[in-house]
């Protein structure tokens, strides 16, 4: 297990050092930052071992957080872990700086020590810590509140407390997708995937329990509505959700349940592959004209409904090293060399769907030895739509709370679709 | 530090009421500032003094002076407090343990406390006080917290007691702490019940042999069950802890499979795969043809997937596992090809793991899109990547045969690009793609030829020589090429070296008239300027053997070659399986078994796949066992390394085989391998017998072979052998008078029949293994009948039990093998005056696990002087603890009058299974794997049984001849056994005519057990 975490500076400075296990001793502290962080060259792996001690890393901004082990541990976990221990941080005090971690190390500490026994680690829902690490000095609770905390923090539901109550019953619903493309210079899907998120903003009162439905093909070929609500179903590769869905539940009979953590969490990830609407369409042509001079022409197609607006759409046309100048013409937006990122940045604020736009640049070259040929990186994209591109859609969220006296009808609920480019490269 | 210095001089900014302001205490006077504040009356004045000491001991300033007073502060109500003071305690508890003892009332103090927080704090704490004095005043607490009602306060003694276990492990077991522990699995509170587990397997861990975590039907179940409702962590510990469990059949282990599936739609990667883990490890004993069994295949493809859109790190390891599983299960992800590919901002960490994946799942199918994208990253900025990309083009080309033509023309465009590691990289493959289509893309070579100067890696130096050489009759200055490269013979690499000279070998034999001069040249280099053994060795061989025989050099050194494999780098299956069992681990990552990285006895245990052939546990569902029978055993051998890389690292060729990277290793360690398994048959072609087979042989002086010892064996880089025949007068070393290429031009033409010196037509390596006879290692592959096989040896029944000492019960008996079945064979006899009857027997546990499997079949009452004979069968399943010596058994025998306690030794034969055959290739590939070491020997006195006799009567003991081969008037058998713990050990026996003293070689991962099994060699072989 975990044998000891330690948080960096970027110095190699040590904030914070936790050692759970005795085989672990002040010098693996060093032996981090003398092999890792001071590495002559940048380390090319995230788990080092250093003799024979095993460390795992992540870095936030400037911060390194290093887990460190000697026994066969669970690797997978021992990054899943460190991935929560920054979300737990970021939950209770914000960006995870050094200031912020020095202006709040005996809170870090106190946590480590909750959420981390033995290099094992135990319950890190931030609701759950929240109603017991509070760093507000002498809380005095009463019995039942004690056992009211002990019980959530080990029980089945450790991510809700009980006794929540709101005087509006109010839910968001964002279906965030990203949608990720690479083409090749004559328009063939080289691979096409989204990877979406459902993510839940609740303010409910006492424990309710939702139901979620979606557009998913299994369950709607199961009904065997066969599209009568004009709904088109989508076939979802793989799906992941947050720890509170009940997941054997979803594996008989694919319906999605769950009694939610307050305020916002992350309900459900998805990929899909399979028609998928990408929402541009980018095509490239290189010319070479001899050896000191290149034409760049690029058009973008926008690829949905007319009455939709995408939004923040950035073209990015890398040029070669050794570019001396550049003269763009654009139709639409604004377009501008950046010599220090090599590349054309098109902006363009909003536009239309079935639209067509074009950029035309001259790239006039340096003469060089260089006997490597320009890679041509891809010319990439970003872009921002108001619908899914995998064709998701919410069909329901229904929310029953037995116990106290508010019915589905009095939820508010609120649905917001986002599509976002991931990495969306068109080769050229 | 420097940071809490700096902060110190911004003071101002310490009214900002945050707690980094701690960090800037003052250096002079700090300690005994802090004391007078530690001893403060006010409370908040006290916190902050504690807190400055906390943060001076994180940045490393020794804070221990202030010991007693930090204590004084813990007996507080204010949790923060206290929860500082712990803190403090933790890290100094252990260099001040004499003080540490005044904290101890306060925990148990604590312990007591109304508040379960609390009272779960100081357990808590206490635990990581590692203090032995703590430890004895910790177990009541403790107990009592075990016990507690507040399952806050249960789960926190649970690791409390794994923590206990760590700091003095005989006082866990004497307390009883781990039958409480164990009580706690079928605790109502899941989170409990996962601490308890977690405890319980690392604990378990430590005593690979004990039956500590007991996993029965029953405990699965009620894991499954807390499965459902437990954290993220506790799913994983849970998990983790199912796949060290064997279910006992088919079904069983699909109704875990079907109540795991569900995990794999977890958002937490490591639930994930933990689930995936377990699947992989019960699916092994799925039936085939089970539906269940492709719906499962299916099953666990999309998750898999899915971790490659987690964050990088997790990518990683999500993607060095899948590394693991498309090599033991290709079929899972065949068709999901274009998730691996690469993305350009990808890490490159993730990127090469990628790309390895993309070379293992391309095939015919999907070749046409892996080969444009690897041309697309061969463009890329990256040094490693690039380099990676190439190669790889070179793999997919000799794994799809009809894409190697493109492949072809996709690598001379990159060597077109003249970017000198393209180039280099894109030779070596080239070669290999030469050797998997000969006579195919020979035209390229005027292409490679061009290039010949900007080589400078030896790897892609010796891969070009070897072209000229190959191919040295179409190339028409192929003398000059390599002539260019002999002038700075001496400081060129030893693979350069040693490629250098069989090249010219090669060009010589292919144009003697005009390289004569070339080829005296680089012999002499080789055998007199050289102090490199291996280049000496390989560089005397050809001199004599184009001296005696040319013809024979002919077919010898231009032999056609095996075909190259067409998988490469996989891992060996045996470490495979092995690695499967760890899916989601450190070990996995580094795709090397938990003992390479682990120190001490922790997961030193090696894991293994159930097998579905049930060998001893699966007798209850033998339909089973029937249904896929053997369909494990058949899988190994096509994972293995070719056969060709396998011999070739067994005798220290250095031609690395198709796309293995790096330099050559280092030849000592290699040399070990291949002397150990060649045993004499070197050490006579060396005429030196006395040294021992380890240590590589050394040539001080060019020395005369020595007259005796007939057909010695060598083999070369080409993966070529011969035994060349031995020369009567010793060849004379001196170029001057050395006249074979004079001679060799006329013989060269004549026919290869003529080749006097050969029984046989030379024999390529391994793909033919017809050695002429006496020819040493190629006997070993073509071992004859064996001989009918004999019974299992019993050895004669012994007294265990005297009458003297068990109230007139006298027990004798022995251990028999009967049909793949352990029996325990006794005689009882009642010497006493009355009648005994209610016999029943137990067994402690043992190294083995062997348990009676039925009761003492004694029906009927015992009478006086009576006797009677009761064989007990045993199974192997019983709980396991290491014995001393290895073969002990302590048996407790009870009847109506006492119960008596005897030990008895039996012979481990009888664990030997009867599939205890080790494939060839598997047994060569294991013995060079396990470490020397690993290796004891022993001297069998006094058998007079020739090898034959010797390895029939093995065989009834269930030890296999592999194979066996004569080196002068020796013999050697090379032997396998596998126990039934699945623990192999591999023998060579050497046995020679006319001795009666016979030698035995064991090698084995577990050495403790070659003491036992030489014993039985003894035992069988000398009755």
């Amino acid at each position: 297990m975990i044998g000891g975490l330690f948080i960096y500076n970027h110095k190699g400075e040590v904030l914070i050092s936790r050692v759970y296990r005795d085989d672990i001793g002040r010098n693996a502290v060093d032996a981090f930052r003398v092999n890792v962080i001071h590495a002559r060259q940048q380390v090319r792996s995230p788990v080092t071992n250093i003799a024979r001690t095993s460390f795992f890393h992540v870095k936030r901004s400037n911060i390194w957080l290093a887990a460190v082990t000697k026994q066969n541990v669970n690797a997978a976990m021992v990054f899943e872990f460190l991935y929560k221990m920054c979300d737990v941080m970021t939950a209770y005090f914000g960006k995870i700086s050094e200031e912020n971690i020095k202006n709040n190390f005996v809170l870090i500490y106190e946590l480590l020590d909750e959420i981390l026994d033995f290099g094992y680690p135990q319950n890190s829902e931030t609701g759950a810590l929240k109603t017991f690490i509070t760093q507000t000095g002498i809380k005095s609770q009463s019995k039942e509140e004690q056992s009211q905390i002990t019980s959530q923090v080990t029980g089945q539901i450790g991510w809700r407390r009980e006794g929540i109550k709101y005087r509006r019953n109010e839910l968001f619903l964002d279906v965030l997708e990203s949608v990720n493309l690479l083409m090749s210079p004559q328009g063939q899907v080289l691979s096409a995937h989204v990877s979406g998120r459902v993510v839940m903003k609740s303010y409910l009162s006492g424990m309710p329990e939702c139901k979620f439905g979606m557009n998913d093909k299994i369950v709607i070929d199961k009904q065997g509505k066969g599209g009568g609500n004009g709904c088109q179903s989508i076939a979802i590769d793989d799906c992941t959700f947050h720890q509170c869905v009940r997941l054997s539940k979803f594996d008989a009979e694919r319906s999605i349940s769950f009694i939610p953590p307050d305020g916002e969490c992350e309900l459900m990830r998805y990929r899909t592959t399979k028609d998928i609407i990408l929402p541009f369409r980018v095509i490239p042509l290189v010319r070479e004209v001899g050896r000191t001079k290149l034409e760049v022409k690029v058009v973008i197609k926008s690829n949905f409904k007319p009455s939709l607006l995408a939004q923040k759409i950035e073209v990015r046309i890398p040029t070669p090293l050794n570019t001396s100048g550049v003269q763009v013409i654009c139709m639409k937006g604004k377009a501008k060399y950046k010599a220090s990122e090599n590349a054309i940045v098109w902006k363009i604020k909003r536009m239309a769907g079935m639209k067509e736009s074009q950029i035309s640049a001259e790239i006039e070259l340096l003469p060089t030895n260089d006997k490597k040929k320009w890679a041509r990186p891809p010319i990439s994209m970003n872009f921002e739509v108001p619908f899914a591109p995998s064709g998701l859609k919410v069909r329901y969220l229904k929310v029953f709370e037995p116990k106290l006296n508010y019915s589905d009808h009095d939820v508010i609920k609120w649905v917001r679709y986002i599509g976002r480019s991931g990495i969306y490269e068109t080769r050229c | 530090m420097e940071w809490a210095n700096q902060l110190c001089e911004n003071r101002q900014f310490g009214s900002k009421m945050t707690d980094s302001k701690y960090f800037t205490t003052t250096k002079k006077g700090e300690i005994f500032e802090l004391k007078a504040e530690l001893n403060s009356d006010k409370k908040e004045k006290k916190k902050e003094a504690v807190k400055k000491v906390i943060a001076s001991m994180t940045v490393g300033k020794d804070v221990s002076a202030l010991f007693p007073d930090v204590v004084n502060c813990m007996q507080t109500d204010n949790l923060e407090l206290k929860k500082l003071v712990y803190l403090y305690l933790m890290n100094y508890a252990k260099s001040q343990p004499d003080m540490a003892i005044m904290a101890v009332n306060t925990f148990v103090k604590d312990c007591e406390d109304a508040n379960p927080l609390i009272r779960a704090l100081a357990v808590r704490t206490m635990g990581c006080i590692r203090v032995d004095k703590i430890t004895e005043y910790l177990c009541e607490p403790l107990r009592k917290c075990l016990k507690d009602e507040d399952p806050y306060v249960r789960k926190t003694a649970a690791v409390c007691v794994a923590k206990l276990h760590d700091i003095n492990a005989q006082l866990v077991e004497d307390q009883g702490f781990l039958d409480t522990l164990k009580d706690l699995i079928s605790d109502s509170n899941p989170m409990v019940v996962a601490n308890a587990v977690a405890a319980l397997s690392e604990i378990a861990e430590s005593h690979p042999n004990s039956n500590l975590l007991d996993l029965n039907p029953q405990s699965i179940n009620k894991l499954l069950t807390a499965l459902n409702e437990c954290t993220e962590w506790g799913q994983i510990f849970i998990l983790d802890c199912l796949a060290n469990y064997t279910p006992r059949d088919d079904r069983e282990s699909q109704s875990i499979c079907e109540r795991v599936t569900p995990r794999l739609s977890h958002a937490n990667s490591a639930v994930v795969l933990s689930a995936v883990k377990v699947l992989m490890k019960f699916m092994e004993m799925l039936p085939k043809d089970l539906d269940y069994y492709s719906t499962l295949l299916k099953k666990l493809a999309p998750p898999l997937v899915t971790l490659l859109s987690a964050e990088p790190e997790l990518q990683y390891v999500a993607l060095r596992n899948i590394n693991l599983i498309v090599q033991k299960r290709p079929e899972i992800l065949k068709h999901e090809m274009k998730v691996f590919f690469v993305k350009y901002n990808d890490p490159i960490y993730v990127k090469l793991e990628k790309l390895d994946i993309m070379i293992r799942l391309a095939s015919q199918a999907n070749i046409a899109q892996v080969l444009a994208e690897l041309k697309e990253y061969a463009t890329e900025v990256d040094v490693d990547f690039v380099r990676k990309a190439v190669r790889a083009i070179g793999r997919c080309a000799i794994k799809v045969e009809q894409s190697a033509e493109r492949c072809v023309s996709t690598l001379l465009d990159l060597i077109q690009t003249k970017v000198n590691y393209v180039v280099q990289e894109a030779i070596v493959v080239i070669k290999d793609i030469f050797r998997k289509y000969p006579n195919k893309y020979e035209s390229v070579i005027a292409t490679l030829c061009e290039n010949l100067d900007s080589l400078d890696e030896p790897e892609a130096r010796a891969a070009m020589i070897w072209i000229v050489g190959e191919y040295a009759e179409r190339i028409d200055n192929a003398d000059e090429l390599l002539e260019s490269f002999l002038e700075g013979f001496h400081d060129e690499s030893t693979q350069v070296q040693l490629q250098l000279l069989t090249a010219i070998v090669k060009l010589f034999l292919k144009k003697p008239t005009e390289t004569q001069e070339l080829v005296q040249q680089v012999l002499s280099l080789a055998t007199q300027d050289s102090d490199n053994p291996d280049l000496r060795d390989r560089g005397y061989i050809y001199w004599r053997l184009l001296s005696t025989d040319p013809v024979a050099a002919k077919e010898v050194v231009l032999a056609e070659k095996p075909l190259i494999s067409e998988e490469t780098d996989l891992i060996e299956p045996t470490l495979l399986e092995e690695l499967i069992c760890h899916i989601g681990t450190l070990a996995s990552v580094y795709h090397k078994p938990p003992s390479a990285f682990v120190e001490g006895s922790r997961g030193v245990m090696h894991k293994r796949l159930p097998a579905r052939t049930g060998s001893g546990e699966s007798t209850e569902s033998p339909d089973v066992g029937t249904a896929a029978g053997g369909s494990a055993p058949e899988a190994a051998p096509s994972i293995i390394p070719s056969q060709g890389d396998l011999l070739g690292d067994l005798l220290n060729l250095d031609m690395a085989p198709p796309t293995t990277s790096g330099p050559p290793p280092p030849t000592t360690g290699m040399q070990m391998g291949g002397m150990d398994l060649l045993g004499g048959g070197l050490d006579s072609l060396m005429g030196d017998e006395s040294e021992p087979p380890h240590v590589p042989p050394r040539m001080d002086t060019p020395r005369s072979p020595s007259p005796q010892p007939p057909s010695p064996v060598y083999t070369h880089t080409d993966y070529t052998y011969t035994d060349y025949s031995h020369t009567d007068s010793p060849p004379d070393h001196s170029p001057t008078e050395h006249s074979p290429p004079a001679e060799l031009g006329g013989d060269i033409g004549g026919s290869p029949a003529m080749g006097a010196g050969f029984g046989a037509a030379p024999a390529v390596m391994p793909a033919s293994l017809n050695a002429p006879v006496g020819g040493g290692l190629g006997d070993l592959f073509d071992l004859g009948g064996v001989g009918m096989p004999m019974g299992a040896y019993i050895p004669p029944k012994i007294v265990w039990l005297p009458a003297m000492k068990a109230k007139g019960l006298e027990i004798s008996g022995t251990f028999a093998r009967r049909a793949g079945v352990i029996q325990m064979e006794l005689i009882l006899t009642n010497k006493a005056m009355s009648v005994m009857t209610d016999f029943a027997i137990q067994f402690n546990r043992n190294s083995f696990g062997l348990a009676p499997a039925g009761p003492l079949q004694v029906l009927t009452p015992l009478g006086p002087n009576q006797t009677i004979e009761v064989s007990l069968p045993l199974s192997t399943v019983g709980p396991v603890m290491k014995m001393d010596p290895l073969n002990n058994l302590q048996v407790a025998v009870k009847n109506n009058i006492d119960v008596f306690y005897f030990s008895c030794q039996y012979p481990i034969s009888m664990l030997f299974v009867e599939d205890g055959k080790m494939e060839r290739q598997v047994f060569l590939a294991t013995w060079k794997d396990i470490p020397n070491d690993n290796e004891s020997q022993f001297q069998i006195k006094d058998c007079h049984l020739n090898s034959d006799a010797a390895s029939s009567k093995l065989q009834g003991s269930n030890i296999f001849t592999i194979a066996k081969r004569t080196v002068e008037g020796q013999d050697m058998l090379y032997m396998s056994i596998k126990l039934s713990n699945g623990i192999w050990v591999l023998a060579e026996l050497r046995v020679q005519a006319g001795n009666s003293n016979y030698t035995i070689s064991l090698k084995c991962r577990a050495p403790e057990v070659s003491q036992c099994v030489f014993q039985c060699y003894e035992a069988v072989l000398k009755n």
